[in-house]
């Protein structure tokens, strides 16, 4: 228990040394650079033209789909970890216990891929 | 080392509550699910600091990951207009009210039980039992698969259902759409797609 | 008061120095793979690449950085301000906080810890916020688009990429990252009677994950064939087209750091890590750091050709990839190396 905090303890430094170097990074032009700002280069690039309205536009459902689904395959990968982790000590049954839950998610993906939820149009 | 453990578990246990706090009073509904990210991180150091390394990185490749990702989508999508949301949040402020006084009842239930048994007391305070030396994801590997075989499957199942719902709700194909066949393309040859006519001279086709 | 320093400061302050040290060797090492990207794309082309700044132009990249630290940052007027600006710190911390658990040596790493490629795995899987939050703050149509694209496309690749995970791990058996490593000592090669060499590193005994990895690990870097979130020709420089100054090359830098990390992973997973290709005399005298680097720049120098070979796919291309191809694959290979390590016990199968 301790050990294992301890073994965390240097990820905490690590990661503050990187927001130091990324700060540090970000708030340079801000002290350093010259600054002009007008209309015209505040505004949001779009060829040329003033923007007809607001950018965040309603966008395709499928973009939705692709998420629900990576969703799914991603708590399959997240069961994997702890089998392959444990793979010499479960065994034969743990394998089997496996491969019939992965044959229930191939079966979903068959359906899918039948169904066409996989293409992009 | 336990006095750093304190210091630590407080700067989370803060972010936590005060994040969670935020996703309910930020105006716009992105901020909100950007402070609802932030929790889940605090949540996950919470999950670290009790020993439960395997957990903590779990609900962050899950739950930030990929659960997050979808809800930016869906809020993104709604195109929510943040008025409107303010008005009709009081209609449904009696619901919370209800589900707020729920959750406070089960946590003081669930609390006073451990102070008036102090074996059941004892038993919750241990964090985690060290299996025989093996580590977290090991422990639990080893049961997952062969003990609780039925909740593992069970799991499957919803997760079944779960694509087979999303599609059947969500699918629409469009009308219309040429789509690219790769085996039609690398099928095709000169006999399938060329045809070779004779022309008579001074008549064309 | 000695318990104090005993227990927190000296420990502290040694890994404080070791990663400073780590991070400045890693930020020096990213500049160079920059340049070197430029260079094998220009030579590639017949061209000089960058040549002024320095002998071969070697100090282009510092050049670089001075130059977008003196430049106008603009935060366009629109955008919402505080995501916009959190974006590329997002981007950077994520991307740089990973090589926490890299080891480059046998003992040489900052957190050696238990789930280390689980770590790498969930840290990763975040780097698609700075894009989404630095694409939906710009307030600008191709910035949301690219946004969009990018989290589609990362996420697509990121299930693969598991799976691959997961087939080394099964010959593994742990998913600490060094012992991942020292598990390649053993292997095909050592099976047939000959002595600890590459042929028992992991690429071959798992060589259609390999391949299946180094693509999915291209199109998690959004790198060439799979740009689309930037690509210019459509969407101009897509999330990053409202960044100027040093936020913009925060993304690039974030970028970098993510391909240098693959890098590093396929050395790991596959390349035998800082192991010599052959455990005998000559080889066994180079520190284990020197194969690292060099593994790591071979990985490299494959990431460049591509990028310099290999035109761009179309979206619907790019998605029918990951999930019709690389999805069943990588599925298929996680059934059949569990069978064999099963049956043929373990380090059979790699």
């Amino acid at each position: 228990m301790e050990e294992l905090l301890t073994s965390y303890l240097p990820i905490v430094i690590f990661v503050g040394i990187c927001l130091v170097i990324g700060l540090a990074l970000l708030v340079s032009p801000f002290l350093l650079a010259y600054k002009s700002p007008d209309d015209e280069k505040l505004s949001a690039y779009e060829c040329g033209f003033d923007a007809f309205d607001d950018s965040r536009m309603k966008f395709d459902v499928r973009f939705y789909l692709v998420s629900i689904l990576f969703i799914i395959f991603d708590l399959e990968v997240a069961f994997l970890f702890p089998w392959a982790a444990s793979f010499g000590e479960v065994g034969w049954f743990g394998l089997w216990s496996m491969m019939f839950f992965l044959g229930v998610l191939t079966v979903g993906f068959i359906y899918e891929w039948k169904k066409g939820a996989l293409e992009w149009e | 080392m336990l006095g750093l453990q304190a210091f630590f578990f407080y700067i989370f246990a803060f972010i936590a509550v005060g994040s969670a706090l935020m996703v309910v009073l930020a105006k716009n509904p992105v901020h909100s699910v950007l402070f609802l990210i932030l929790t889940f991180v605090a949540a996950a150091g919470l999950f670290l600091l009790a020993g439960a390394e395997f957990l903590a990185l779990i609900l962050i490749v899950v739950y930030v990951g990929a659960v997050a990702i979808l809800f930016l989508f869906v809020v993104m999508m709604l195109d929510l207009d943040v008025g409107q949301l303010k008005s009709r949040a009081i209609q449904y402020a009696p619901f919370g009210a209800i589900i707020a006084v729920l959750l406070l009842a089960e946590l003081i239930i669930a609390g006073s039980g451990t102070i008036a048994d102090p074996v059941l007391a004892s038993q919750t305070a241990l964090p985690m039992a060290e299996a025989g030396g093996a580590s977290n994801i090991e422990a639990l590997g080893n049961v997952l698969y062969t003990r609780y075989i039925l909740f593992f499957q069970l799991a499957g199942l919803i997760l079944f259902v779960a694509m087979i719902g999303a599609i059947v709700l969500t699918l629409r194909h469009k009308e219309k759409v040429r789509r690219q066949s790769i085996p039609d393309q690398v099928a095709r040859n000169p006999s399938t797609s060329i045809e070779v006519k004779q022309v008579e001279s001074g008549r064309g086709i | 008061m000695t318990d104090f320093f005993s227990l927190y400061l000296w420990p502290g302050l040694i890994i404080l120095a070791q990663s400073v040290l780590f991070l400045v060797v890693l930020l020096v090492l990213i500049a160079y793979i920059l340049l070197a990207d430029r260079k094998i794309w220009a030579a590639v082309q017949m061209r000089r690449g960058p040549n002024v700044v320095g002998p071969f132009g070697l100090f282009q990249s510092f050049a670089d950085l001075l130059k977008f630290a003196l430049k106008e940052p603009i935060i366009p007027a629109s955008s919402d301000k505080p995501v916009f600006l959190l974006a590329p710190l997002v981007a950077v911390t994520l991307a740089l906080a990973t090589f926490a658990v890299i080891p480059v040596a046998q003992g040489w790493v900052i957190a050696d810890i238990n789930i280390g490629i689980l770590f790498v795995f969930a840290i990763s899987s975040l780097e698609v916020y700075g894009v989404i939050m630095g694409g939906w703050a710009s307030n600008s149509k191709y910035a949301f688009l690219g946004a969009l694209r990018s989290a589609a496309q990362m996420v697509s690749y990121e299930v693969s990429i598991g799976f691959v995970i997961v087939t080394v791990l099964l010959c593994v058996g742990s998913l600490n990252l060094s012992e991942i490593v020292l598990a390649q000592t053993t292997g095909l090669g050592t099976m047939l009677g000959l002595p600890a060499t590459f042929l028992d590193w992991h690429w071959l005994g798992l060589f259609p994950m390999f391949v299946v990895f180094f693509i999915s690990a291209l199109a998690e870097t959004n790198r060439p064939p799979f740009d689309l979130p930037e690509a210019e020709s459509e969407l101009v420089a897509g999330y990053m087209v409202e960044y100027s100054a040093t936020p913009y090359m925060m993304f690039m830098l974030g970028e970098y750091a993510a391909i240098t990390l693959m890098c590093c992973l396929t050395t790991i997973l596959f390349l035998g890590g800082w192991l010599p290709p052959f455990d005998f005399a000559p080889f066994t005298w180079v520190p284990g750091f020197i194969w690292f680097v060099i593994k790591g720049g071979l990985v490299f120098f494959m990431f460049a050709m591509v990028k310099a070979f290999v035109p761009r796919y179309r979206y619907d291309q790019l998605m029918r990839l990951g999930w019709k191809v690389f999805l069943p694959i990588s599925l298929g290979m996680v059934v059949l190396t569990a069978l064999v390590v099963q049956t043929f016990g373990w380090g059979a199968a790699a």
